[in-house]
């Protein structure tokens, strides 16, 4: 996030799409409940019909796969209308006038016929959006996983930068984040082409700093993305792999493929808390501490860094992730010999300038957001206040693309999946808990009441729902949350694995993120 | 032994403070911190029950090693050496970049911090990645 979840209250008004605030982030829902108590307008963009379409006052569907369609409609009438930020555009930002050119395209009649959207609730959220300053936009994986994440964002960028509320307190482009750590790790360098704090493998002076600190010289390689490792499996290049805390086998799309792909590796080291799906078929499973028996930092969805604190002794044998790290490195001949967290921590700081100025003493439980680049430095409340991080905000023309897989005649429907409000991820640690269990034990397929009738299906009747990748079994739930031709998987469940469906072949090809929102798919009764 | 140990929830992003409810060596119950910049006192549903999967019976106790087909509990020398040993097996038919590394999103950042630097200093390959797309 450029902005902070407190910050959220103060908007006056607040942007949503692709994010399901109120079910995967129900804390910081809260402060767009909040901030429509203080009267911010809210605007709510989403295929499905979400708990918080209920309370917007602008609610559209979009077509699956269409928001960049919506966005550039937005801006065009943004400037139809003079609601731009001249000013800001003039001094702050560059590309103005390329990015114009390519938005007199998006008339509201042609949005109409890509996005579904009326051309009036257009015109009033961009006049919404345009005018009430200072307005947050807030979005997650449903800008993201698609074979065009990257121009979703970076229209959404756009739309931002053209309104001025990039670099403002309650503004700000504001992508919030699944997992607890992933802020984290992409800042801790758990990417092939960046070490910590972004700074990248193929920079000679980076890679002297780490070779140095580290001992070793260092590859200045780019190494392989996640999808492309399953490539390289499925080549006979890649022939060991340790997975650490990850459940690929139900995370990653395509299943089937990934399945076949894993049994090609020599070696599978998989270090967990449960014995997983991925780490059923491991060579070597690594039993870990969990989050509450060790000590360590998370770093949010608004770069805030904050410490765990251990609660109780770890499971078992199980030992803390760090310490089994230390005793494999160890024993490839890299001794690795810390005697605390603390102690990695302070070797972070000392070669990320992002935590330079963090330490433990300081972190106490509030936590410092990044940047923080020295020990007077009180942190970060939002990103980009004078300037951007590379002079000027630039401005991308993005062209609307349509998605991967469009419904045909064989695959009538639009597919695509999600989370539900008590689960986590791939369910390992939810599906476990058993008041999470008893709030929502079983997975669904969601589908309109219209489609329901046609094919004679009844609440809790098993579906079959089949892609070009695969088929899978799934109870009918039958919802107004869900537009007719749609349907929607939670991505829980192994029992009906979302991923045997999802296509690993329709990637961002940027950012490698895969197409998971949006395929084309048939669905049958079940017949016994 | 009664006493609260605050600390983060790990159930998504947001990034809420929580108390610990510590009971004679084991977690009884999951608290809202009240005086937390994020959630000011508040939790969700998952959050309140963040301890269960912690005590769940599931969790794995120690590590196992695949012998004759089937994963069997060996002590951590055994399975430190077996997995070091065969990953530089590995290393020194293949090269290292036929090493691939997944980091996570769930666990901390000096343990995200030591597997990159364990793939690139003890593997030497920029093969590390995680599920940040997934």
């Amino acid at each position: 996030m450029t902005n902070s979840i407190a910050e959220i209250e103060d908007a006056a008004c607040i942007f949503i799409i692709g994010s399901n605030t109120s079910a995967c982030h129900p804390l910081i829902a809260r402060r767009v409940f909040r901030a429509k108590e203080k009267g911010a307008k809210l605007i709510v963009a989403d295929p499905r019909n979400i708990q918080l379409s209920l309370f917007a006052d602008v609610a559209v569907n979009q077509r699956l796969g269409s928001d960049v369609a919506l966005l550039n409609g937005m801006m065009h009438l943004i400037l139809k209308n003079g609601w731009e930020a001249k000013e800001y555009i003039a001094n702050r930002t560059e590309g103005f006038e390329e990015l114009r050119e390519s938005l007199e395209a998006y008339t509201p009649e042609r949005v109409r016929k890509i996005t579904g959207v009326s051309p009036g609730d257009l015109e009033r959220m961009s006049e919404l959006y345009g005018t009430r300053k200072p307005g947050a936009l807030l979005y997650a994986m449903g800008i993201t996983q698609h074979s065009t994440g990257v121009d979703n964002v970076k229209a959404i960028c756009n739309l931002a930068m053209l309104t001025g509320n990039v670099g403002v307190a309650s503004g700000g482009v504001n992508p919030l984040r699944g997992q607890n750590n992933v802020q984290g790790a992409c800042d801790m360098g758990g990417l092939p082409n960046v070490f910590t704090g972004y700074q990248p493998v193929t920079s000679p002076e980076a890679n002297a700093k780490f070779s140095q600190a580290w001992d070793r010289p260092l590859s200045d390689k780019p190494g392989l993305t996640i999808p492309d490792m399953v490539k390289a499996i499925d080549a006979g290049k890649l022939k060991a792999l340790y997975v650490v805390g990850e459940n690929p086998k139900l995370s990653d799309p395509d299943m089937n493929h990934l399945r076949h792909a894993m049994k090609k590796l020599d070696l599978l080291i998989v270090q967990d808390i449960f014995l997983s799906e991925t780490a059923q078929g491991a060579d070597v499973v690594l039993a870990a501490a969990a989050t509450a028996e060790k000590e360590g930092t998370f770093t949010n969805t608004e770069r805030r860094c904050l410490r765990l604190n251990k609660a109780v002794e770890p499971a078992g044998g199980s030992l803390p992730d760090w310490e089994i790290i230390c005793r494999l490195a160890t024993a490839m001949g890299y001794p690795l010999n810390y005697d605390n967290p603390k102690e990695i921590f302070q070797e972070i700081s000392g070669l990320t300038p992002s935590y330079a100025g963090m330490s433990y003493d300081r972190l106490g439980l509030d936590g410092i957001q990044w940047p923080c680049p020295a020990a007077d430095h009180p942190g970060t409340r939002f990103l980009h206040k004078d300037k951007f991080t590379r002079g000027l905000g630039k401005l991308h023309v993005v062209q609307y693309q349509d998605p991967a897989e469009l419904p045909d005649a064989e695959y009538p429907y639009f597919l695509t999946t999600g989370r539900m409000f008590a689960h986590y991820h791939t369910g390992t640690m939810t599906r476990v808990s058993p008041a999470l269990d008893r709030e929502q034990p079983t997975g669904y397929v969601e589908i309109n009441a219209a489609d329901a009738g046609r094919l004679s299906v009844r609440e809790g009747d098993m579906l079959v729902i089949s892609s070009l990748r695969g088929r899978i079994e799934a109870p009918a739930k039958i919802t107004p949350a869900v537009l007719p031709g749609n349907l929607f998987l939670p991505i829980h469940f192994g029992e009906n694995p979302t991923n045997v469906l999802t296509n690993s072949e329709a990637l961002d090809p940027l950012a490698k993120i895969p197409e998971f929102k949006v395929g084309k798919a048939r669905v049958e009764k079940l017949v016994p | 032994m009664y006493k609260l140990v605050p600390s983060v929830c790990s159930y998504c992003g947001t990034g809420c403070g929580v108390l610990f409810e510590v009971l004679d060596g084991r977690i009884l119950g999951t608290l809202p911190l009240k005086t937390h910049p994020v959630n000011e006192g508040k939790l969700c549903i998952k959050g309140w029950n963040l301890h269960e999967y912690v005590n769940s019976f599931m969790r794995l106790q120690a590590p196992r090693v695949r012998i004759n087909g089937r994963l069997h509990q060996v002590t951590w020398d055994r399975a430190i050496q077996f997995a070091a040993d065969r990953l530089k097996k590995v290393i020194a038919e293949h090269g290292p970049d036929s090493v691939g590394v997944l980091a996570s999103a769930k666990i901390t950042n000096e343990e995200n911090y030591l597997l990159q630097k364990f793939a690139r200093a003890a593997v030497g390959t920029n093969n590390v990645d995680h599920c940040a797309r997934l």
